[in-house]
């Protein structure tokens, strides 16, 4: 539903000759097909995740809700935010939809099927959670390696290959030998981030990855992950209480509040730079989901 | 230049200590000299070593080969044993609620009270020395196994689930190397511990270690005797005690776990 209306205002490139079944439209400004939002021929937009009617609460039936009827779609190659205020469930969200909780009811469908009960969901999607979680005893480069390690696809000399190439691209070539704690928290958030990318996945969940840094570090990896996202055939969907961060990165964000969500576009440019952030344009999205969320902050 | 600064280190780190151990040792001289305590309640510090000195050839070439043995293959036992049982508590939920409150009644029955009871089943053989050691030593080890592996942390089990890892992997990849501090900390406990099993057990009868002949040498009031047995009890504690914490210090550097 949201997607035809989102190419309407965007509108996009799209490619009629249909590459393995299917039409891919380009991202605007990206000029890429291959990260647009793709369409099976006759049928509906192929989301790489799709959530209708999601619910969860724990504790007995009735009780502890902690959101109700949820829905959220992120199609391929898309940067999708997902703000709110801590402690509205965001985190919760996203442990569903990896698996590592089972959801009351509703659907969840990934990469265009129905994905199964939260076992048969782990290791589809990658997260990476707040902290860094870098293996202190590891170094860079075994750190990167443990995707690997646990799926034992393809010869270690391929996927060490891999690892050194994504180092070089994510500016971290150099410190492969280094163990985390000689690395300032900024990089180890970069690696967090390479670990997450080497899983595989072609859906990325971050959940705050950028919430433990200083304002200036922050705004670092900002610039660093808008250059580095031109080139990447990745769908994100990235949580975060900071709306900038939000209106900066994402092609699309929902806002969290009371247990549900909100959507709203963020039709701005690519590529993009930090300096966005001084458009009016900016600035009016930035009060239109100040808004959105505080309405919702005065009803609960 | 390099060498004074470390001896200045050193000095700085344990100055004070020799400083107190002179100062008690003083004390101890002058009372037992000055015939305040009498020789047989408190032997003056000269005498005991006298005694050692003494006494060496039967102390080192039989005594305390025999009590090492006893500790040193008590420890292997309660170490092996206690990894072993922590590492299944861990792994099987059920054995932790069955096993958990048998292990602290184990503790908290007095060894002195239970030891007669290993003489009557294994005689004044190793074997009995060896089931007090392991009663005594085996418990920080399934401790330290046990929560150290249980400290391995949600959040990476998170992580490595979301990986696709199976509980295998889970445990040799994090488990495992972040159990290690609270491991070897098990360790340390359990290799002292061994040492006063040992010597416990000897207390009880048999022919053979430290611990027999400090009781031997008691009720012949040979005070000095008794003071070098324990003198090198202690000093095989603490031997014991410094190899497990460099054995600790090395495996933990390798592992990237010490900075």
């Amino acid at each position: 539903m949201f997607f035809v209306a989102a190419l309407k205002r965007s509108e996009p490139i799209c490619f009629p000759p249909e590459i393995n079944g299917f039409f891919c439209c380009a991202r605007p400004g990206s000029g890429d097909h291959l990260s647009g939002i793709c369409y099976k021929r006759g049928y509906s937009l192929i989301a790489m995740l799709s959530i209708t009617g999601l619910s969860y609460s724990y504790g007995p039936p009735g009780t502890g809700t902690v959101f109700h009827n949820l829905s959220l779609t992120a199609g391929r190659g898309e940067f999708v935010a997902i703000v709110g205020a801590s402690g509205c469930g965001k985190s919760t969200l996203f442990k569903i939809i990896a698996g590592l909780l089972e959801h009351g009811g509703g659907e969840i469908s990934l990469y265009g099927e129905p994905a199964g009960a939260a076992a048969e969901r782990l290791g589809r999607v990658a997260y990476m959670p707040q902290q860094d979680l870098l293996l202190p005893w590891r170094t860079v480069l075994d750190n990167c390696l443990l995707p690997w390690e646990i799926r034992r696809d393809g010869s270690k000399a391929q996927a060490v290959a891999q690892i050194r190439e994504l180092l070089q691209r994510f500016g971290l070539s150099g410190t492969e030998t280094a163990f985390p704690r000689q690395l300032s928290g900024g990089m180890r958030q970069r690696i967090a981030l390479l670990r997450t990318f080497a899983a595989g996945r072609p859906l990325l969940l971050l959940d705050e990855p950028f919430g433990a840094l200083d304002a200036i570090t922050k705004r670092e990896l900002h610039r660093w992950l808008l250059e580095l996202w031109n080139g990447i055939d990745k769908t994100v969907l990235l949580i975060t209480h900071d709306l900038e961060e939000a209106l900066l990165l994402s092609d699309r964000i929902y806002i969290m509040a009371g247990g549900t969500l909100q959507e709203l576009a963020v039709p701005l440019p690519r590529p993009r730079t930090p300096e966005l952030s001084y458009v009016p344009e900016f600035a009016a999205l930035r009060r239109e989901m100040e808004r959105c969320l505080y309405a919702d902050h005065r009803m609960v | 230049m390099r060498i004074t600064g470390w001896f200045n280190m050193q000095l700085r780190r344990y100055g004070p200590f020799i400083v107190l151990l002179l100062l008690i040792l003083a004390c101890w001289e002058t009372a037992a000299r000055t015939g305040i305590v009498p020789a047989f309640i408190l032997p003056a510090p000269t005498a005991v070593w006298a005694a050692l000195l003494s006494q060496a050839p039967l102390l080192l070439g039989t005594h305390l080969p025999a009590t090492l043995t006893e500790a040193l293959l008590g420890f292997a036992l309660a170490a092996g044993g206690g990894t072993v049982l922590g590492a299944a508590m861990h792994l099987y939920g059920p054995l932790e609620k069955a096993l958990y409150p048998l292990l602290i009644i184990s503790q908290t029955i007095p060894m002195i009270a239970l030891s007669p009871v290993f003489i009557l089943w294994f005689g004044y053989t190793l074997w009995s020395k060896l089931a007090v050691v392991l009663l005594t030593a085996f418990f920080p080890v399934v401790v330290g196994t046990f929560d150290g592996l249980r400290a391995g942390g949600d959040m990476y089990k998170d992580l490595l689930l979301t990986l696709g890892a199976g509980r295998r992997q889970l445990f040799f990849k994090t488990q495992i190397p972040m159990a290690l501090p609270a491991y070897f900390s098990g360790l340390k406990l359990c290799i002292v511990y061994c040492v006063i099993g040992a010597t416990i057990g000897e207390w009880l009868g048999g022919g053979k270690g430290l611990g027999y002949y400090s009781r031997r040498t008691a009720g012949n009031l040979q005070s000095a005797e008794m003071f070098a047995a324990i003198l090198l009890l202690a000093l095989l504690g603490m031997a014991l005690f410094l190899a497990m914490a460099l054995l600790e210090r090395i495996i933990l550097k390798k592992r990237g776990l010490l900075l």
